[in-house]
């Protein structure tokens, strides 16, 4: 269990490393980000200052490992922006993406959940065709335009909700539902296919064979099972949503670390995009982590090989 | 005289399918006392696990519907309960072991809740004492050190002790009937001999009535009481073990006793082979349904449905559905029994 924790723990850290390292190389490849930056006019002097104080005029090699060493000082430099510590930059916008997160999954699991168990069990009925036809169309629109409809509906005819903007409930209700419509059709449609497997298993039929309540059969031998591949699938979902989600929090103005990261390209504001990437790999290796764990308590049969 | 525990009177199950009505269970009736242990024989698609998954309310319906008969179990019609009350005798009334103990145990539940849960659903016991009985249920069908074993899962046990934990949840309640299903089918030999002696002192401490449903006649051989020899959905023939193995009628059952390997078989002698495969039941052959695969049918096999019969001058109880006489024609053709 220690041993399998340390290992899990030290491929984690090499994934981090390796998600740092290929960001820094992108970045370098995107262009100089002095020549955005230097007002109109400067003097090649300048500009050769400018490029020496950020360390921009070494070798990419010495770069790299100057880079490498900040980065376990836990140092990614000064925003070129916003003119103070990238990691604060990032971190300041963490609080954003983590609600916005949270409230799309928890309304994405919720309503998936139901929807895909009632889809499994009322199999052939109208419900389900109803339920997979939701999911299916809501797996095929794309955010951005789904963002932008929710607009045009509840903010500019009807009123209810603000089209954008950050502070209040009023204004998480629209992005939230915009990701969570996400969140709800890939679950949707893992759990009717997981409940409907689980169901053609021969322990389904000794369990009725039992006389056991149907109830009993549903939050026993059915959940117990459907558990470990919607663990999979809600870890998955939270990574990407951490991440932030570029093209929501643009469509609402959310002061994300989606918005962020995109901003920070669009500026070439490498230290913020390298921060940026790294608590977003940070994140999504921490809950992977996670799940792993957690596999040991759903799966008997992974936790005695552990 | 006493009254039959589980009668079947004129069962018909068919299956709807695209193709049309695939019969399953044709006019199937016969009766089991108490104490008694019918071995049920046939090939798959004889309708002997269909007729059981009917009797306990667990067919899928569509596309299986019982087209006419009755199931009377301890006095009552299993066909004419709800589900409610299906439910209450499933388990209880009625323990089930089925075929491959490998899948029939849910892999994230521990084996003491497996087995608790159907005592806890049927009997009135508390926590405590169904744990307790738990136990001893693990003890009698001899699993060792059964009080440390309620925390371990399915994938902890071998395949004979997942077995003999479902034997256990079979007999859980004190059922009046156990119904096995393959059993043993999916064991090594040497632990389909241990399950089956199990299942003998098991028999002989309880009395407990057995249906033992196989496609192997040997493996009930020690077993059963009475052989019921199953094809296309219909008892061919049925009686004592010992008469039908020694003197079968029916030309099915000859076949099938034919086919199992003996230890007097010289080395290179081919094993018999039924001609033919299993009748489609999607349009059943009219008369015999075997007579297709018959070396002895007789004109009449082919155009009437023979009824089960007592067999004239054996043992009363055995009876055969043949319009042949079996013995006669394999005096008159001693090749063909040359093994």
């Amino acid at each position: 269990m220690v041993m399998f924790f340390l290992k899990r723990m030290g491929e984690a850290l090499v994934t981090v490393w390796g998600v740092v390292t290929i960001v820094f190389f992108i970045t370098r490849i995107l262009g100089d980000p002095i020549t955005l930056f230097v007002p109109i006019g400067a003097t090649n002097a300048q500009i050769a200052a400018l490029t020496h104080s950020y360390g921009l005029d070494l070798p990419l090699w010495k770069q790299y490992i100057h880079y490498v060493i900040d980065i376990l000082h836990g140092n990614f430099g000064k925003s070129f922006i916003f003119g103070y510590s990238a990691l604060q930059v990032v971190l300041q916008r963490l609080p954003a993406t983590i609600l916005l997160a949270s409230t799309a999954l928890f309304l994405g699991v919720l309503s998936g959940t139901i929807a895909g168990a009632v889809a499994a069990l009322k199999k052939g009925g109208i419900a389900e065709l109803t339920i997979m036809a939701v999911a299916v169309l809501a797996q095929a629109t794309p955010t951005f335009w789904l963002g932008i409809m929710f607009i045009l509906w509840f903010a500019v005819h009807l009123h209810w909700l603000p089209a954008g903007g950050y502070g209040t409930l009023s204004n998480l209700i629209l992005p939230a539902a915009t990701l969570g419509v996400f969140v709800f059709s890939s679950l949707a449609r893992l759990l009717r296919s997981s409940i409907l497997d689980i169901l053609q298993e021969d322990y389904i039929r000794t369990a009725r064979a039992k006389g056991l309540y149907p109830t009993t059969i549903l939050c026993w031998h059915i959940a117990r099972n459907a558990l470990i591949p919607i663990t999979t699938m809600v870890a998955l979902l939270t990574g990407e949503l951490l991440g932030g989600s570029v093209v929501t929090e643009t469509v609402f103005g959310w002061p994300g670390i989606g918005r962020l990261t995109i901003q920070a390209i669009q500026a070439s504001d490498f230290p913020v995009i390298q921060a940026a990437v790294f608590i977003d790999a940070a994140l999504f290796v921490l809950i992977n982590l996670s799940v792993d764990l957690l596999y040991q308590f759903l799966d008997p049969r992974i936790r005695s090989r552990g | 005289m006493t009254a039959p525990l589980l009668e079947i009177r004129n069962l018909s199950i068919v299956f709807d399918t695209a193709e049309g009505p695939l019969h399953a269970v044709n006019n199937l009736s016969y009766s089991l006392m108490p104490g008694e242990t019918l071995g049920i024989v046939g090939e798959s698609g004889s309708g002997k696990s269909v007729h059981i998954m009917a009797l306990l309310g667990l067919l899928p319906s569509p596309p299986a519907r019982v087209v006419s008969g009755e199931i009377l179990f301890d006095g009552e019609n299993l066909l004419k309960l709800t589900e409610k009350e299906l439910r209450n005798i499933r388990g209880g009334k009625i323990g089930m072991i089925f075929q491959n103990p490998m899948s029939s145990l849910n892999p994230v539940l521990t084996i003491g809740r497996q087995i608790l849960e159907v005592i806890l659903r049927h009997t009135s016991m508390s926590r405590k004492q169904a744990t307790a009985h738990t136990i001893e249920l693990l003890d009698l069908v001899g699993i060792s050190a059964p009080a440390s074993r309620l925390t371990q899962y399915p994938h902890e046990f071998s395949g004979g002790m997942r077995q003999r934990v479902m034997i256990a949840i079979g007999l859980a309640c004190s059922p009046k009937l156990l119904i096995a299903d393959e059993a043993t089918t999916a064991l090594d030999v040497t632990i389909q001999a241990q399950i089956i002696d199990l299942i003998q002192n098991l028999k002989e401490k309880s009395g407990i009535t057995i249906i033992w449903i196989t496609h192997d006649i040997s493996s009930v051989s020690t077993l059963a009481d009475t052989l019921q020899v199953m094809y296309a959905g219909r008892v061919m023939e049925r009686g004592p073990f010992s008469t039908v193995i020694n003197d079968p009628r029916s030309a099915y059952t000859w076949g099938l006793l034919r086919s199992i390997p003996s230890p007097s078989m010289h080395s290179g002698q081919r094993l018999y082979q039924i001609p033919g495969s299993p009748p489609n039941m999607l349009s059943p052959p009219p008369g015999d349904p075997f007579a297709p695969r018959n070396p002895f049918a007789t004109p009449r096999c082919h155009r009437d449905t023979p009824p089960l019969r007592q067999v004239p001058n054996s043992l009363p109880g055995h009876m055969a559905a043949a319009w042949y006489d079996l013995p006669a024609l394999l005096s008159l053709h001693p090749e063909a029994s040359d093994v």
